[in-house]
């Protein structure tokens, strides 16, 4: 299982505490995680990446194994300790404004 | 006895105050959506427990929240679980898919270049006037969508960005659709407004549409003195007895027309200042009308630090302050375009709330006023229902 962390105001809008266990089929790359994170909670579609182009909203970013994933291609692998669980798929909403 | 329920949408937040018809004991409850921006709440008229809501956050952009207990609970249209399954088990979650109809195209850039539709959020929702799961909504970049399944899903009526859209420029506040008026006569007839736009009709409900500015004069932000659109309305109020006597808080002066919008003449008269964002008619005298006069562009708030309502009972020219319960000093707050409403009980109620995060309310058509609550976060609506 893929473990997901989502930042406060997502948990809320999808009605989980804590971090999101999901099941991936196929390569885990980031567009594989996202797609069984909205099919999981479709909620979510729209929040985290555009509903038409599939672009990551620009304040949001995705870390794993404390790396930025932010700007890596939506097919990019995730490393095996997230594959695995030992480590979670990060999503945040990134500092901006005051 | 009667009831008003006030839906406050904040910077932080929304809020919904209650009362009964005396309107002296509130009940504040809130923050629902903590930590989000409420652009707007607004209740159905055909179902006054249809409550609509825009929830958006610059990090997750749009969300559109549906209540059908009057505000008790919340849920994003369509997500019950036996609703969000498309074709072939495919996830939907769509009620917060705004895509832009056709051929995006451009709109006039702040440097005068062109440049595309970006959606970014929704201003403003306006129920039907019939039909609970029939709903508009207002969106930046400015374009109007429309709702008929109870906001799960949404369709552009694109015939409005064809009125010349590609002249429309953003304001310093955005380029939306902030005012969506619906005709109470005639269901075909909807108006709407856009800052630094201008406003618009449509006479066939809403496949094409057509600028409505004649008369209006923007001589320091348009040097045509006949421009057909790029007029900076702020907001426009109708009667809905009389739904084609139009009145308008433009960027500066208040206007009003008496043929749908088709002529547009100045009725600022003796105002301090006629800068200012809403608008508003009381609810039993079409020709009442009251603004919040602003000091200027530059400076968006009270002329001398007093909060004044001002209030025409001659449908503009001759204007009076209200003052009683208002700061009359030290005041520098702002009253943005959708955060004035009114109810509908005898004598009628006016309502505003401030980027202070104060809400006055009046019970007595503007004559008095008091604090109904004091230290909300900015007010961006306010939105009024009365109840049976």
């Amino acid at each position: 299982m893929i473990r997901v962390v989502l930042p406060f105001h997502l948990r809320k809008l999808a009605g989980v505490d804590g971090e999101v266990q999901l099941e991936v089929n196929g390569p885990v790359t980031i567009a594989g995680v996202l797609d069984a994170l909205e099919a999981r909670f479709p909620v979510l579609r729209g929040a985290v990446r555009d509903h038409v182009t599939l672009k990551r909203r620009p304040f949001i970013r995705f870390f794993a194994c404390k790396e930025d994933y932010s700007l890596e291609p939506p097919e990019t692998k995730l490393p095996e300790q997230i594959v695995n669980g030992t480590e979670p798929f990060l999503i945040i909403g990134a500092m901006a404004g005051g | 006895m009667s009831k008003v329920r006030v839906l406050v949408g904040t910077k932080k937040g929304a809020f919904i105050l209650t009362a009964d018809g005396k309107r002296d004991k509130w009940d504040v409850a809130g923050p629902h959506f903590a930590g989000w921006e409420m652009y707007h709440l607004k209740g159905s008229p055909a179902d006054p427990n249809r409550i609509y809501a825009s929830q958006s956050s610059g990090w997750f952009g749009q969300i559109i929240q549906r209540s059908d207990d009057g505000g008790k609970t919340w849920n994003p249209p369509g997500s019950k679980p036996e609703e969000l399954q498309g074709e072939g088990g495919m996830p939907k979650g769509e009620s917060n898919k705004f895509v832009y109809e056709g051929e995006v195209g451009t709109h006039k850039w702040y440097d005068g270049t062109q440049h595309p539709w970006e959606f970014k959020r929704i201003w403003h929702l306006e129920p039907s006037l019939k039909d609970p799961n029939t709903v508009y909504a207002g969106a930046e970049d400015a374009a109007i969508f429309k709702s008929t399944d109870g906001g799960k899903t949404w369709h552009e009526l694109s015939g409005l960005r064809k009125a010349k859209g590609n002249l429309w420029q953003p304001g310093a506040g955005g380029m939306a659709v902030h005012t969506i008026i619906l005709d109470h006569k005639n269901p075909n007839r909807i108006f709407v407004a856009i800052s630094a736009g201008g406003a618009f009709r449509t006479d066939d409900g809403g496949k094409t549409w057509k600028p409505v500015n004649k008369g209006l004069k923007s001589q320091f932000e348009l040097p045509d003195p006949d421009a057909e659109v790029g007029h900076c309305v702020h907001r426009i109020a109708a009667h809905p007895s009389r739904p084609d006597v139009l009145f308008m808080q433009k960027h500066w002066d208040v206007m009003r027309s008496d043929n749908a919008g088709d002529s547009w003449s100045e009725v600022s008269g003796n105002l301090p200042t006629d800068f200012g964002f809403p608008i508003d008619v009381h609810a039993h005298e079409p020709e009442t009308i009251y603004v919040v006069p602003i000091k200027s562009d530059s400076e968006h708030y009270p002329l001398d630090g007093k909060l004044r309502v001002y209030r025409s009972k001659t449908g503009g020219n001759d204007w009076e302050a209200m003052t009683k319960g208002l700061p009359q000093k030290d005041c520098y707050v702002n009253v943005l375009r959708d955060a004035m409403a009114v109810d509908s009980l005898q004598p009628c109620g006016i309502y505003f709330g401030t980027t202070g995060g104060q809400v006055y309310a009046s019970a007595d058509s503007g004559d008095s006023w008091n604090p109904i609550v004091r230290d909300l976060p900015a007010v961006l609506s306010v939105e009024v229902q009365t109840l049976p």
